[in-house]
């Protein structure tokens, strides 16, 4: 695995080295760059991300990274604020978004409970999702938001907190994860790998 | 359904991890990476480092060591201790921790939490408060400096207020030490993190106190809180953290299981 050319985009407000350290207990050597080239030639995106959707779009409109990351072909997996940066818009700021998920960021409805939904929370799949490939059916991720995607058709894993909610969300080769898998013990790994081996196949469902 | 926490905190002294009773005597307990990725394995939810001296001491954190931690474990880690500007706060994030923890800093100047707040966002932004009850008065108040007994003081803050002011302020998560059961093994000051889960609308950590798997069956359950913290019961091998979260599984509440 280790050929391939993974990259981490280097969005400068994010919890990039969590995310690289994770590839390299799996024996990849992720580049972290915010080069345009460098993103649309990679094999395989990150997109991570915490802080705010609006501080973030402002970001990456300053490093021009936009259309880039709109026009990627390869398999793109966003982490956290990275998958909701995905989507057509974000509540957190009402700012516009990179548009590439048909779906909404809007604030979680959590009724009584404590807010950010903080801690390990249980992950089930939508339909088919090769991300949640070879591990348990109810899987453990570690989650720390205020703003989810609602679910919809994009959704191929659930959560539950004071809602439902979309876990992990997907059109055609981007695909999101709410969660921190590189913080999510050995599931998190799992899925990680999982991505690693997407094939052209998985992307074009 | 989200699970409660079981947090590990290390109280971290010159680069060794350390111990001691109602925040006075520190022993040394070991070397940082070991215990930590021990206590990941384990089934640790989440990790917390505290450097104890560096507040007290006017200087930051020897950082070196949240790289190799970030480095080596799966799960969440918080770091604390003298964070006192958003470019330290900035350098100890980006060497992988996921959240920093502000106490005497942020009583020193409040507007520090909205600043670290607006930079990295809600989520990174936890904060300590160090409480004691005064029985004489009945009333619970916040000290600061509790690193460095020589330090340590009161402020002119009640434990309620402060919450109320942190929470206001935009603060992520609040870890609740009661510095009464510091140590001492106890229990947890369930009375008190009742009252302070009635103001606290953010995730709340219990620290302080926890000496049997009972101390937390009666935490989650009577004071609601988000996770329990410990230190003592864990580094000594009183409680092994597997068989804390079957007793709690087996207890009705919501636990990651080992």
């Amino acid at each position: 695995m280790s050929a391939t050319n993974l990259v981490i985009v280097d969005t400068a407000c994010a919890n990039l080295s969590s995310v690289r350290f994770a590839f390299e207990r799996l024996g990849v050597k992720p580049e972290v760059t915010a080069d345009a080239a460098r993103i649309a030639a990679a094999d395989k995106v990150i997109l991570p991300g915490v802080g705010t959707a609006q501080a973030a779009m402002r970001n990456l409109q300053k490093l021009e990274l936009v259309e880039t990351l709109r026009d990627l072909q390869q398999p793109v997996l966003g982490i956290c604020l990275g998958m909701q940066l995905l989507t057509d818009w974000s509540a957190e700021g009402e700012v516009n978004c990179l548009g590439v998920i048909p779906a909404q960021t809007v604030r979680l409805q959590a009724g009584d409970l404590p807010l950010p939904h903080m801690g390990w929370n249980t992950v089930t799949a939508v339909d088919d999702n090769p991300l949640l490939k070879n591990m348990d059916a109810e899987a453990w991720f570690y989650f720390v938001h205020s703003f989810a995607v609602a679910k919809d058709q994009s959704t191929i894993a659930q959560c539950q907190y004071g809602q439902e909610f979309a876990a992990m969300i997907r059109h055609h080769n981007y695909f999101g994860a709410q969660f921190h898998p590189e913080r999510s013990g050995k599931a998190g790994a799992q899925l990680l790998k999982n991505f690693l081996e997407l094939t052209d196949a998985d992307t074009r469902a | 359904m989200l699970a409660k926490r079981i947090i590990p905190c290390l109280d971290v002294r010159h680069g060794e991890v350390v111990k001691g009773v109602q925040f006075r005597n520190h022993e040394v307990i070991g070397a940082i990476e070991p215990l930590a990725e021990r206590y990941a394995q384990a089934g640790a939810d989440e990790l917390v480092f505290y450097d104890i001296t560096a507040s007290s001491d006017a200087r930051v954190v020897d950082k070196s060591w949240v790289e190799r931690i970030a480095r080596l474990i799966d799960i969440p880690f918080t770091v604390a201790g003298g964070i006192s500007s958003v470019a330290q706060a900035q350098e100890i994030l980006a060497m992988g921790a996921d959240k920093i923890s502000i106490n005497s800093p942020a009583l020193r100047d409040p507007n520090l939490i909205n600043t670290l707040v607006e930079e990295f966002g809600q989520q990174c932004i936890v904060i300590g408060i160090d409480s004691f009850y005064n029985a004489e008065t009945n009333t619970y108040e916040v000290y600061q400096f509790t690193g460095d007994e020589t330090r340590t003081q009161k402020t002119a803050w009640q434990t309620r207020d402060w919450l109320r002011e942190v929470v206001a302020r935009g603060a992520g998560e609040i870890v609740l030490n009661c510095m009464n059961q510091d140590g001492v093994r106890k229990g947890y000051d369930i009375e008190q993190l009742q009252l302070m889960r009635a103001d606290c609308p953010v995730p709340l950590i219990a620290s302080g106190g926890a000496g049997s798997i009972e101390h937390f069956e009666q935490v989650f359950a009577q004071a609601d809180v988000d996770g329990a913290l410990a230190a003592s019961v864990f580094h000594k091998g009183i409680i092994e953290i597997k068989a804390l979260k079957q007793s709690l599984q087996q207890a009705g509440i919501a636990i990651r299981p080992v």
